[in-house]
């Protein structure tokens, strides 16, 4: 007889979902699911509003990443507006978005993936949390906390708040860099850095004690996409989107955001409000392609900073030019950290950073426009259609942990295969489970902004569809 | 003493209430001496326990999953508090109140997609006709307004709870 597990609750992810694990007649894993189980409605809810409030709206599908949707969206209305915006206002929207990959990848890596790696995947679930890392690890604690304060203050330094800030406009942003801000941010800089140093090389040395981990976590061939610029240097805020396959070979490419289309199909599923995107050229689902952290630097030749590039370097010596297991997200995620504070420090460093021309004015100019930026866990597209006053008409968002739906699903299915036996949850196979999940960093407010809500929750069934174990985690 | 025993909870908002719960920063470490956190979004628990004593709720209610789940919170919870704009009025959420759920989810998996032109019922929560506050479906003891409210009003909150007073919020939120 076969069987279902359920996982009800995904915990420790930013967002809300739920896995089934199904057994076949000998008990063994047969099929997984992995279901988003909320719906916003964005996409429907924004026509008629005028395009201008776009960025306000849609910063709140996620507060965890707000900025990334501030920055698709004004690219989008800069587009309908058919702006080339000023140096500085670029130069400033790239810093912001610097500082917060410092803050989110430094919240994904310490809040909620090191209780795994520093207290153990099989340690106390009631203490497999910050909280057990603040008693047992106060120190990596302690720098998550600061390294995360350092962005989000930076952040707040810029725009005014932490968390949903005005002040990236449509045409560039509303205020230029004062110095003090310039030298302040430049001054925390070297505690972040070090932070991150510090972080990196305590992962290195932990690497080998997770040959499991690393081996069943999503370690498939698919193909990565993310951004980069004509000599491949990683770009988080404007580049070329690259395809590359398996192997490494560039299979696609474009630069004018309104080719995504040519690239990107999306499918609706039956059994997640989270669509799933694919390559278009190999069709659903053969056209599986990984973005983030992970995604991002296969996709990339370089990342263009000395000291990432040196840890880029080790990265492909110690795991291959194409990376192609997802445990090593939490890698990739700690190199791309270094990068931004890398990055960060170049541009305040630039004299026209200082610049007070930073914002372009005009109407519209157009009546479509595509955002195209690389968020912390992957590329985020906004594509907006308006009419000649400017009420918007039409709406499409794809959202970073949407490229990875397909990706996320099978990784599942691989996890639950090694870590699954026989009728009951173990509650370390249960947070493997939820771990591989996690090594995504899925964004569930943001996938959810049209399409579903992830605590997760994880069901064992049957063959006859009977529910045999179901936990709740988060 | 016993240590007071703390949950969060996100139902349909956009996880910045949590975030900026977050950005409490150090007082966080003051925070779990005095509290256990018992649930939410950064702790494994599986299931919502019984007798908690200050419950956090981000998010309108907007699903039927958000519904049981609050119900069940408020009959677990002795005091629970509507964390920001969207458990207090519904905020952003409730954008989608005049258009229909059908027609909603049309728009996203039917015109929306480029295969499989239906949109999903297995697995996944039915969405409530409207998305609502909180307090429209269980009692609420305190509203903390705001989106998010910022870090200062829920560092406030949450001391002055441990501390076994209410906290007075006149001057230190406001909407938005
Ligand atoms: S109140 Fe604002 S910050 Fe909080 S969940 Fe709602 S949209 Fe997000």
């Amino acid at each position: 007889m076969s069987r279902t597990i359920t996982i009800n609750h995904v915990t420790r992810i930013e967002g809300h979902a739920k896995i089934d694990i199904h057994l076949n007649d000998q008990g063994k894993v047969a099929s997984t699911q992995f279901h988003v189980t909320q719906y916003r409605g964005f996409e429907k809810f924004v026509e008629g509003r005028p395009y201008y409030e776009m960025p306000a709206i849609t910063a709140r599908i996620c507060g965890i990443c707000p900025v990334s949707h501030l920055l698709a969206s004004v690219k989008a209305c800069d587009a309908i507006m058919a702006v080339t915006i000023p140096e500085a206002g670029r130069l400033l929207r790239e810093l912001l978005h610097c500082a917060q990959f410092v803050q989110s990848h430094g919240l994904s890596f310490f809040h909620l993936s090191a209780p795994d790696l520093l207290l153990g995947f099989d340690s106390d679930p009631k203490l497999r949390n910050v909280v057990g890392l603040i008693e047992k690890y106060p120190e990596a604690a302690r720098d998550g906390i600061a390294l995360r304060k350092f962005g989000q203050q930076a952040i707040e330094r810029l725009a005014g708040e932490r968390i949903h800030p005005s002040w990236t406009v449509p045409g560039g942003v509303n205020q230029p860099l004062s110095t003090e801000t310039r030298d302040w941010i430049l001054s925390g800089l070297p505690l972040a850095r070090s932070i991150i140093r510090r972080t990196l090389k305590t992962f290195k040395a932990m690497l080998d004690g997770f040959p499991e981990e690393a081996d069943s976590f999503g370690n498939m061939p698919t193909m990565h996409a993310g951004l980069s610029d004509y000599e491949g240097r990683l770009q988080i805020y404007d580049g070329i989107m690259r395809f590359r396959d398996a192997d490494g070979k560039v299979v696609a490419s474009f630069a004018k955001p309104t080719e995504y289309s040519k690239y990107i199909g999306e499918a609706s599923l039956p059994d997640s409000y989270l669509k799933a995107p694919y390559f278009k050229p190999l069709g659903y689902p053969e056209g599986t392609y990984r973005v983030g952290p992970l995604g991002r630097l296969n996709a990339a030749e370089s990342c263009g900073t000395p000291e990432a590039d040196q840890e880029l370097a080790e990265y492909r010596q110690r795991l291959g030019r194409i990376v192609h297991s997802s445990f090593f997200y939490h890698y990739a995620r700690l190199i791309e950290a270094l990068y931004a504070s890398e990055r960060m420090e170049e541009l305040l460093n630039m004299p026209e950073i200082l610049d007070t021309h930073v914002r372009a004015e005009a109407a519209v100019n157009c009546h479509e426009g595509v955002g195209i930026i690389e968020a912390p866990r992957g590329t985020l597209i906004h594509h907006y259609k308006v009419d000649e006053k400017g009420a918007m008409t039409w709406a499409n968002l794809i959202v970073a942990t949407g490229h990875n739906n397909l990706a996320i699903n099978r990784s599942i299915q691989q996890v639950a295969e090694r870590f699954v036996d026989g009728n009951q949850l173990k509650e370390g196979a249960v947070n493997r489970v939820s771990a591989v999940v996690r090594a995504y960093d899925p964004c569930l407010s943001c996938s959810t902004h049209a399409f579903g809500q992830l605590p997760m929750q994880l069901r064992l069934l049957s063959a006859s569809g009977e529910t045999l174990d179901s936990v709740t985690a988060g | 003493m016993s240590k007071a025993k703390v949950a969060t909870v996100w139902l349909d908002g956009c996880s910045g209430c949590h975030m900026s719960l977050l950005d409490i920063d150090e007082v966080l470490i003051d925070v779990v001496q005095k509290a256990d956190i018992v649930y939410g979004p950064l702790v494994d628990a599986q299931e919502f326990p019984e007798m908690v004593d200050v419950t956090l709720v981000e998010g309108a209610v907007s699903s039927q999953d958000d519904l049981r789940l609050i119900q069940k919170i408020r009959s677990r919870s002795k005091l629970l508090v509507s964390l920001g704009d969207c458990a207090v009025t519904s905020n952003v959420p409730s954008m989608r109140n005049n258009i229909p759920t059908k027609v909603l989810l049309e728009r996203a998996y039917v015109q929306g997609a480029d295969v499989n032109h239906r949109p999903p019922t297995d697995g996944v929560p039915t969405l409530l006709r409207h998305a609502v506050p909180v307090h429209e479906v269980v009692k609420v003891d305190i509203h903390v307004p705001g989106c998010p409210p910022k870090a200062d009003a829920i560092a406030f909150v949450v001391t002055e709870l441990l501390s076994g007073r209410k906290p007075e919020l006149a001057g230190k939120v406001k909407f938005g």
